[in-house]
């Protein structure tokens, strides 16, 4: 099996590829930080990776998508998998002085994965074969003051997600979004943990499990599924008054 | 996700910082700080409580490997159970490991743990070739028995006092099989356990024995004796079990003196006909493994462990006494572990292993009775000259620590001032407690 980790430094992103690893696949690392990205190479093929491949590279650049899409067919042979991780979680504490830090965060974590998938959706496609991994968030199925740009980010991604899957349905190729709650993860480093917390190790071993049963979403663990089935039905004039 | 406690149930109060990357600064804390790994240690040792503690579970990468010589580099936070996954298939095996894999490197550094091998391979640091230590001054050394031998050796069993181990080099040996050739020995008494002990520590690489805590008079340390070796036929891994979790705490009534001697009773007929077995490594090394989170059947208030090490020079009537005060008091809890340690000396400047026989065993804490046990026991130790394992301890005293660690000072000088655990402070303090 071929596989791509973009943003492939992430916690989950690595404990996914791990998984991948042990299983003898190829991969193909792409980030930011080459020492970084060397580490998690080292680790891998030690896990049992048939090859390793990375490639550090600014991911907001939309103008290297299509030819990373090449590249890894070059590098690997027919890609697999592709998983879409790169995230950021900003601060919207900064977004009112600052509001093209706003716009970045949608930049991260919308536009930029937007770009990814179809650059590899149509070559995956054109094959009739392969899954896309597309890392979203339970914070995309309802705006809250606390996370606004993120959480529309990662809404939009996942409506993204969804429109894909419904046009390449035919062709075989498969879409699954994955809705983390809280991961502890270096994005929640700040924040104070509780029993809601899942490992990435968790999260990764529901990811590789819903990508092997090609499901359409995945809430992950499973109890947010329902969280933000009541969530989303907090009707808006009551919602807005909460502090969330 | 659980709250960050050690494994005899002590909470964690303070912040936790938790470290993904190995080139990472140490985090910027106020006040002092110590690492963390996966709360295997029993009691306060692994604690730092009103400080910081570093969380090494995301440092879980390997760095390199070596068939030839079977040298392994990962960092501090893999587990040893993350190295048997890997590399036990491949036919290398840690040449020493404890009662439950999920310890870290990181952690069985610093502990300096011994394994059922240890009359024939010492302790944990003694396979450590090398190691980077992060001080809170910002430097890194690379620490091995020739660079920086003094901060290596106060690094092995130096209870993460030194600095943050942010990855290590470890000597793995290689194995015929994933299989041990497994036999059970069933011994009447204590004098009956060192005539085995000595007879089989020169047939059989792995030696430990389950006693019956309750046992007393002729009977006293009756039990099983374990034995094993490496298989030599290339036996195929047969089906892992799933490990069943301790869903909850259960209550504090379900232990009490009955259930522990019918436990004892059943657990000892059930296999003294056991004879020789061929299993998998796992439950032969990792018994408890297969019950996650074992430590709840004690309940909320958690348990202590109590383990020793007493010397041979002095006889058996230091052992003798030791168990006939844990059968008189009645508290012990399942099963107790004897196993005799070799004469190689740890490397560490703190280790606990030294010649002798090592009583361990389980007490539900529960207030003062159980600390008046621990009290007297620690008197027998005492008058012994033998030790007790900071790994397991929750109340030993200064007077007793500065007997059984005479290089204590040593580790002192060569801690990281920033570096500091709660069991230090405890053992370390000048007044005597009353």
């Amino acid at each position: 099996m071929n596989v791509v980790v973009l943003g492939a430094t992430s916690a989950i992103a690595e404990q996914v590829a791990r998984l991948h690893a042990a299983r003898g696949a190829a991969l193909l690392l792409v980030g930011r930080k080459p020492g970084r990205l060397a580490a998690v190479a080292a680790d891998l093929r030690l896990r049992g990776a048939a090859r390793v491949e990375v490639r550090a590279l600014e991911l907001d650049e939309l103008a290297a998508h299509a030819a990373l899409a090449a590249e890894a067919e070059a590098l690997l042979g027919p890609v697999d998998l592709v998983v879409v991780a790169q995230g950021a979680l900003g601060d919207p504490a900064a977004y009112a002085a600052d509001p093209a830090a706003a716009a970045a965060v949608l930049h991260t974590n919308l536009v930029a994965p937007a770009s990814l998938l179809t650059a590899f959706a149509a070559r995956l496609a054109r094959r009739g074969a392969g899954s896309l991994v597309v890392l979203g968030s339970v914070a995309g199925d309802r705006g809250r003051g606390s996370n606004f740009a993120y959480g529309a980010a990662k809404g939009g991604l996942a409506l993204f997600a969804q429109g894909l899957r419904n046009r390449w349905h035919r062709t075989g190729l498969h879409v699954l979004t994955v809705k983390p709650g809280f991961v502890d993860t270096p994005m929640t480093a700040h924040v104070p943990k509780n029993p809601l917390f899942a490992s990435p190790e968790r999260v990764a071993a529901a990811i590789v499990r819903a990508a092997d049963a090609r499901r359409d979403v995945l809430y992950v663990p499973w109890f947010w599924r329902f969280i933000l089935l009541a969530v989303r039905a907090i009707p808006e004039r009551v919602f807005k008054k909460l502090d969330l | 996700m659980a709250p960050v406690e050690s494994w005899g149930r002590i909470r964690a109060e303070g912040a936790a910082r938790p470290l993904w990357w190995r080139d990472d600064p140490l985090p910027e804390v106020e006040g002092t700080m110590l690492p963390f790994g996966r709360g295997r240690s029993y009691g306060d040792a692994c604690l730092d409580q009103g400080g910081t503690l570093l969380l090494t579970r995301g440092l879980s990468r390997f760095i390199s490997f070596d068939e030839a010589t079977g040298l392994l580099a990962c960092e501090g936070g893999v587990t040893l159970g993350e190295i048997l996954a890997r590399f036990a298939p491949l036919g290398f095996f840690p040449t020493v490991v404890p009662g439950t894999k999920h310890v870290t490197v990181g952690g069985a550094i610093a502990n300096d743990i011994h394994g059922k091998n240890h009359h024939r391979a010492g302790t944990f640091g003694a396979h450590v070739t090398r190691l980077e230590l992060l001080r809170s001054d910002g430097s890194r050394r690379v620490c091995s028995p020739a660079e920086h031998p003094e901060l290596f050796a106060a690094t092995v069993g130096g209870l993460g006092l030194t600095g943050l181990v942010t990855w290590a080099e470890l000597r793995l040996k290689r194995i015929p099989s994933a299989f041990i050739r497994w036999e059970t020995v069933p011994f009447e008494n204590v004098d009956a356990f060192f005539e085995l002990s000595a007879r089989s520590d020169t047939t059989h690489e792995y030696t430990v024995a389950w006693i019956d805590c309750l046992a007393r008079g002729d009977r006293l340390g009756r039990g099983l004796f374990y034995r094993g070796n490496h298989a030599e036929a290339p036996f195929r891994a047969g089906r892992r079990r799933r490990p069943v979790t301790v869903p909850f705490d259960l209550p504090d009534a379900v232990l009490n003196r009955l259930t522990v001697k019918a436990f004892n009773a059943l657990y000892r007929w059930r296999n003294r006909g056991a004879g020789e077995r061929l299993v998998h490594y796992e439950p032969f090394f990792f018994p408890l493994d297969g019950v996650e989170r074992w430590n709840r059947i004690y309940g909320r208030s958690g348990l202590m462990q109590f383990q020793c090490v007493l010397p041979f020079d002095r006889g058996l009537g230091g052992v003798r006494g030791v168990l006939d005060a844990i059968a008189r008091s009645g508290q012990g809890s399942f099963l107790a572990v004897l196993k005799t340690f070799g004469g190689l000396p740890s490397p560490g400047l703190l280790s606990f292993p030294r010649p002798g026989v090592t009583v361990a065993l389980d007490f539900p804490r529960r207030g003062e009775r159980t600390l008046a046990l621990f009290r007297e026991l620690e008197g027998l130790v005492l008058e012994q000259g033998g030790a007790l394992y900071p790994a397991k301890d929750l109340v030993m005293s200064p007077r007793m620590f500065r007997a059984a660690y005479p290089r204590a000072p040593e580790l002192e000088r060569l801690r990281d001032p920033r570096f500091e655990s709660t069991f230090w402070r405890r053992v370390t303090a000048a007044e005597e407690r009353p």
